[in-house]
């Protein structure tokens, strides 16, 4: 009989990143299910000192490896580190988050620990002891239930934004337990890293997303939607015309070939809906699309469709919001 | 350069997917197979490398004989030659199964580089070329949006939330490629290039070819298995924001929805 469930916790730059405590939460409801423990592994250069971060969201032990050798992701000096301690942990479930080196990381882990992964997974149920996990399919187009062979470590990587975060409980302290893990000689190795201090928000940790597409006409236009998501604190995102035209950076394509976002608020400005463009962006909570075509396929997945021209409507919505959040 | 490309042919994105009767599978008689868009993408990579240092370009499929046509759309792009293996035994394989039979498959063929999609747009698994990379004990390079090799040493800029990296190793490495149609603009097929792929080597091959058994890698060793479908709850029929408004009226009517209904702004 295992001893915990396991959560791998992503820390970059100084701080855990949301998902961290997203899967915490996970866990801490599955062990709590279970009749186990929850115990967490943080991995990074300065990590230590943001271990009981963890705790407010229910791990009751960290393990941690703090060595600058970690401070960043190669999947190289990673893997066999994690590996190591999620061992020392017992572990029955491993959470993991879905995130770009986090999918990177369960990928490697699962075949080093000869067991099967459900990457990018957006619900887990738990029936008599029995775990499953449910992803989405063929870009959202369907959706498929896993189930663990007896005996096997289920792994299971939970896609940023979707599970529910714990109210957090700044008085629960978790023990913690360093590990002097082995650096092994890495072939691979970070040449030089460019992280953006503008303040954007990233796509898929985003609650909101303004996305624009080839009705937006040109590059320039895209400086309505900037201001319109500062004002909302949102991110801007596009679709593929938007990008293939040059208009936009590729990191910034919604969509099947592009990124898979689920925020609370999806506005969609002369994006017509095509469904390589849903299949990124179909599961947000809720959809605006603003579209002089009232025939455009984006309606049908809309909760308020605008039937305008975007450049008459958005610099007016722009105001409005702006009054909005001006008498707050 | 000795270049193997992953390939995986996958339904066409524009494909309406249908659950089988079996509730665990999906109809496939109405979908037109592509190559895996991630998988274009490495095979125009491939051949770039190709173009600047010689060489070959090998494409490995694991798949039905369908496949077939995909591994010959790649070699009218260019590549040399393709090894499709085509085993019912690995029908129920998970994906750490198929890893295995692919790293068997590269082992056979010793390349200097593996290039891979990150992700097959069918069933999104999203972690067969970490897995190959682990089994065959070889760093790799995730997400690929820009790749430059030297023939002893590969270079790729990487996205990561809120920015982007450059990563490089010495090779035998496994890259993934990331990025998207704009980044990596994969070539079509030429004529002439359809008529010579014709007559490019294809092997296919048997788990036994591989030096593999099915209890390795089949069904039976699979440890993680797909055991039902659902179609995504239908969304609640939205509304269109009162026709007769005038723009203002709308944009109001927008921001008072949005907050007061859906309580998101
Ligand atoms: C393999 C493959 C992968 C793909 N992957 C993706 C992907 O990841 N993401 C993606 O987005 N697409 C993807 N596509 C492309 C997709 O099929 C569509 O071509 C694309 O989404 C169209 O982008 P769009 O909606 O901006 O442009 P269009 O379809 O041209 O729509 C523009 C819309 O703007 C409206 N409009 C124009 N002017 C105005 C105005 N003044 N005011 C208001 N509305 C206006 C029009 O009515 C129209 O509905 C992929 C395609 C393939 C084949
Ligand atoms: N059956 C297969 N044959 C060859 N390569 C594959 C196969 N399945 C997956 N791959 C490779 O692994 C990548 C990731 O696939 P997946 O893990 O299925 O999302 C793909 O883009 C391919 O490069």
């Amino acid at each position: 009989m295992a001893e915990s469930v396991c959560i791998v916790a992503e820390y970059r730059d100084g701080a855990f990143r949301k998902v961290s405590y997203e899967i915490a939460s996970e866990g801490r409801r599955i062990a709590d299910t279970l009749g186990l423990k929850l115990y967490g592994i943080a991995i990074g250069s300065g990590v230590s000192d943001k271990v009981q971060e963890l705790a407010k969201y229910g791990v009751e032990k960290v393990l941690v490896a703090d060595d600058p050798a970690f401070e960043h992701y190669i999947a190289e000096t990673y893997v066999p580190a994690v590996a190591e301690m999620l061992q020392q942990c017992d572990p029955a479930v491993v959470l993991l988050p879905a995130s770009m080196n986090g999918k990177d990381l369960s990928a490697r882990l699962a075949a080093r620990l000869e067991t099967g992964l459900a990457q990018d997974s957006t619900e887990i149920s738990v029936e008599d002891g029995k775990i499953k996990a449910k992803r989405p399919l063929f870009g959202g187009k369907c959706l498929g239930w896993y189930e663990w062979a007896d005996g096997a470590l289920v792994m299971i990587s939970c896609r940023p934004n979707v599970m529910s975060m714990l109210e957090p409980d700044e008085s629960k302290q978790a023990e913690v337990v360093k590990v002097d893990v082995s650096v092994p000689e890495a072939r691979s190795k970070v040449v030089s890293v460019d992280m953006d201090t503008s303040g954007k928000i990233e796509l898929t940790e985003a609650d909101i997303i303004v996305s624009g597409g080839r009705g937006m006409k040109g590059p320039e236009n895209f400086a309505m939607l900037e201001e319109l998501a500062g004002l909302l604190g949102a991110a801007v995102g596009a679709s593929r015309a938007a990008v293939d035209a040059g208009w936009r950076p590729h990191s910034d394509q919604v969509g099947q070939t592009g990124k898979v976002v689920t925020p609370n608020l999806y506005i969609a400005v002369g994006i017509s809906g095509a469904i390589q463009h849903l299949a990124g962006m179909g599961s947000s909570k809720y959809i605006v699309a603003v579209n002089k075509d009232p025939d455009a396929p984006i309606f049908s997945k809309a909760d308020y469709g605008v039937v305008e021209d975007l450049f008459k409507f958005i610099p007016v919505f722009t105001e409005e919001v702006r009054r909005l959040k001006s008498s707050e | 350069m000795n270049i193997v490309v992953l390939l995986k042919q996958t339904p066409d994105t524009e494909s309406v997917i249908r659950i089988a009767g079996d509730g665990r599978s999906i109809e496939t008689q109405d979908i037109k197979w592509i190559i895996n868009p991630y998988d274009e993408f490495a095979v125009e990579a491939a051949l770039r490398l190709k173009e600047q240092h010689g060489g070959t370009v090998t494409i490995v499929s694991w798949g039905p004989q369908r496949v077939v046509e995909s591994i010959r759309t790649a070699l009218a792009m260019g590549a040399d030659k393709g090894m499709l293996i085509d085993d019912e035994a690995l029908e129920e394989s998970d994906s750490l199964g198929i890893a295995k039979v692919l790293a068997a498959a590269v082992q056979e063929l010793n390349p200097d580089i593996v290039l891979c999609g990150h992700r097959a747009v069918d069933y999104d698994h999203n972690q067969r070329g970490p897995m190959v990379a682990e089994l065959l004990g070889w760093p790799h390079l995730p997400l690929a949006v820009s790749l430059e090799c030297d023939g002893t040493t590969v270079k790729i800029e990487r996205p990561v939330e809120g920015g982007k990296m450059v990563v490089e190793s010495s090779l035998p490495a496994v890259v993934t490629m990331g990025g998207s149609h704009a980044v990596w603009n994969p070539r079509y097929a030429s004529l002439p290039g359809i008529m010579k792929a014709r007559k490019k080597p294809l092997d296919v091959k048997k788990l036994a070819d591989l030096g593999l058994n099915p209890e390795e890698c089949g069904s039976g060793a699979a440890k993680i298995r797909l055991v039902s479908l659902e179609m995504p709850p239908e969304r609640k029929p939205g509304r269109i924001i009162n026709g007769d408004l005038d723009t203002e009226g709308k944009a109001k009517e927008l921001v008072r929805a949005l907050r007061e209904e859906a309580k998101v702004i």
